[in-house]
């Protein structure tokens, strides 16, 4: 076994046991709790947590993959290739408008829970899909892309059959960027009522326990890490396919 | 039958084609030659329209190709891409196999032709079949371009610098081997070059490009012995000239009764080669022989002979 498989399996150990067994953390964490007071985060279990937290980020990854592919792969034909600056315009807006501010927006709109959420990850989640995919179709290989005109692929056939696997590894590279940022902007969802890993961190701030905000923060950061990995893996071993 | 008929493409005042016409015959090889950028390329993807005319038309068996979608003509035309343009994510099976895929061929018989097709070409089926093109050298590369461009038996075949990757061994040998499918096929093949050495070699006719005009459309003997300008005997050679010419003739043509002595050559050897033989052995006759019996001899007078005529 190599030392990189190592270090996962060992990442990977750590994690399920913060969000399985939390109470072996105990002795490790009680310095960080104020005198007296509880140390390991017990009033929802952890694991609900996790699950919802990633199920948000899942569902918001989804439809940011969705739509962003598909706006580029519209902007990146012949009909819509007006459309692009102002495409890009929109998406890039999307990122500069903070989160918190998309969040107490949709609420009065959706209410709380997850929805507002939902909306906001989304947003952040655009850009850089939307952006990798532009990058990968625009610079396909043009021997390939002519052979498959040549050959008397119609304009679906090469975009399921060569223009889209071919940009794969490269809008994989920007749904991991998409994926990473919402696992984290996730967290202040709970601030208006999302079940997520984030409710642990805010009750850690609003009772001054730094024990459960290190809790919360090391397991959102674990599967932040090991998402990443997993599918930057999943990228080279498509792009070395390719010849890459 | 193809007729190019006053075909022109002009990029924003650049005319890449200019006025070409020409009539091919089914079941002929006719080879594009000229320099780079005289047109070459554009006048072959103007007959699959990867490129529309800006005026004229081309006419394959009476009908006009602009009457048929473009992907449905296409896919009754093979086309070998100058620089082969293989599907990096695909095996080499799968990218011999596109076209037939397209046009709807049952598994079993892709596989038949993929591995015909890839031993034609001298590479072991079972060692190539299932290798991506990133792991395969250019010449091999190339030649699985070919093969892509062969395997639904297309009856007409564009190949653009077919060869232009392949040592000149495997170049030769992949020249003879496009020469013996397309006769056993019966297809009808142009191939772009820029190697007069090429266009003698294989093609029934040779067209020749200059700055997008058509300057000589002539069997390779014409070419050689009556080239239509300085542009056209500046692309053939002087020096070289007698020693095309030869290259054409194969011995069956000139064979004599008589004696010689050393090593036979086959009648469908070339002038060019008994030539050669004779100078570096020393003989002023070679035997000719035929599945291991001799049958006659070729001598230098008459070799002399065949190449003076033109002086
Ligand atoms: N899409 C294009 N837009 C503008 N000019 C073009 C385009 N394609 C080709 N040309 C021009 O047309 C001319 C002919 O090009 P073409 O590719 O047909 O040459 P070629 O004979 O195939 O050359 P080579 O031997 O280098 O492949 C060149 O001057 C080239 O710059
Ligand atoms: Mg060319």
């Amino acid at each position: 076994m190599t030392a990189g498989n190592l270090l996962r399996l060992g990442l990977l150990g750590l994690l399920l046991a913060l969000v399985l067994r939390p109470d072996w953390f105990t002795p490790l964490f009680t310095p960080l709790a104020p005198a007296g007071g509880p140390v390991i985060y017990a009033r929802s279990s952890l694991l609900s947590l996790s699950l919802s937290h990633l199920g948000l980020v899942a569902l918001a990854s989804v439809a940011a993959t969705l739509v962003a592919v598909t706006l580029a792969i519209f902007v990146t034909r012949p009909v819509g290739a007006s459309f692009l600056p102002l495409s890009r315009t929109i998406t890039n807006i999307g990122q500069t408008f903070p989160p918190v501010a998309v969040l107490a927006l949709a609420v009065p709109a959706l209410g709380f829970g997850s929805g507002p959420t939902l909306v906001a990850l989304f947003l952040y989640g655009l850009l850089p899909i939307f952006e990798n995919a532009i990058t990968a179709l625009s610079t396909l290989p043009p021997a390939t892309m002519e052979a498959a005109r040549g050959m008397g692929l119609n304009r679906w056939q090469r975009l399921w059959r060569v223009e889209l696997p071919l940009a794969l590894p490269v809008i994989l590279t920007g749904i991991r960027l998409s994926v990473v940022i919402a696992l984290g902007t996730a967290t202040i969802g709970s601030t208006v009522a999302a079940r997520t890993l984030g409710e642990v961190i805010i009750a850690g701030l609003l009772t001054n326990n730094t024990a459960y905000v290190l809790q919360g923060g090391l397991i959102v950061g674990l599967f932040a890490v090991l998402i990443y990995d997993a599918m930057a893996q999943l990228e080279r071993y498509l792009a070395a396919r390719m010849g890459g | 039958m193809i007729e190019i008929d006053n075909i022109t493409k002009i990029y924003d005042s650049a005319r890449a084609v200019d006025g070409v016409s020409m009539t091919i015959d089914t079941g002929t090889i006719t080879v594009i030659v000229g320099t780079s950028g005289s047109g070459k390329t554009t006048l072959l993807r103007l007959i699959n329209r990867l490129e529309e005319p800006t005026s004229g038309e081309v006419r394959i068996n009476g009908q006009s190709t602009l009457d048929v979608k473009p992907h449905i003509l296409r896919r009754r035309i093979g086309y070998a891409i100058q620089g082969h343009g293989l599907f990096p994510h695909h095996t080499v099976a799968r990218n011999i196999g596109a076209v037939p895929q397209l046009l709807g061929w049952s598994r079993d018989k892709i596989d038949a032709r993929v591995d015909e097709l890839l031993d034609l070409f001298s590479m072991a089926p079972q060692d190539f079949r299932n290798r991506y093109p990133s792991e395969l050298s250019g010449g091999q590369q190339q030649r699985v371009g070919v093969a892509r461009a062969l395997a639904s038996r297309p009856d007409l075949i564009l190949m653009d610098e077919p060869f232009g990757a392949l040592d000149p061994i495997i170049r030769t040998r992949a020249q003879e081997d496009l020469r013996r499918i397309q006769q056993a096929l019966g297809s009808t093949i142009i191939l772009v070059t820029h190697d007069m050495e090429e266009a003698i070699r294989l093609g029934d006719r040779v067209a020749v490009m200059d700055g997008g005009k058509l300057v000589q459309y002539a069997t390779p003997a014409d070419i050689i012995t009556h080239p239509a300008t300085d542009f056209v005997a500046d692309m053939v050679g002087d020096v070289e000239r007698p020693l095309r010419l030869l290259s054409l003739t194969p011995l069956a043509d000139v064979i004599e009764d008589g004696h010689a002595s050393g090593t036979p050559l086959p009648p469908d050897a070339n002038l060019r080669d008994a030539l050669s033989a004779c100078l570096w052995t020393g003989r002023s006759a070679v035997p000719i022989s035929d599945h291991g019996k001799v049958i006659g001899r070729v001598t230098l007078d008459a070799i002399r002979a065949r190449a003076e005529v033109h002086a």
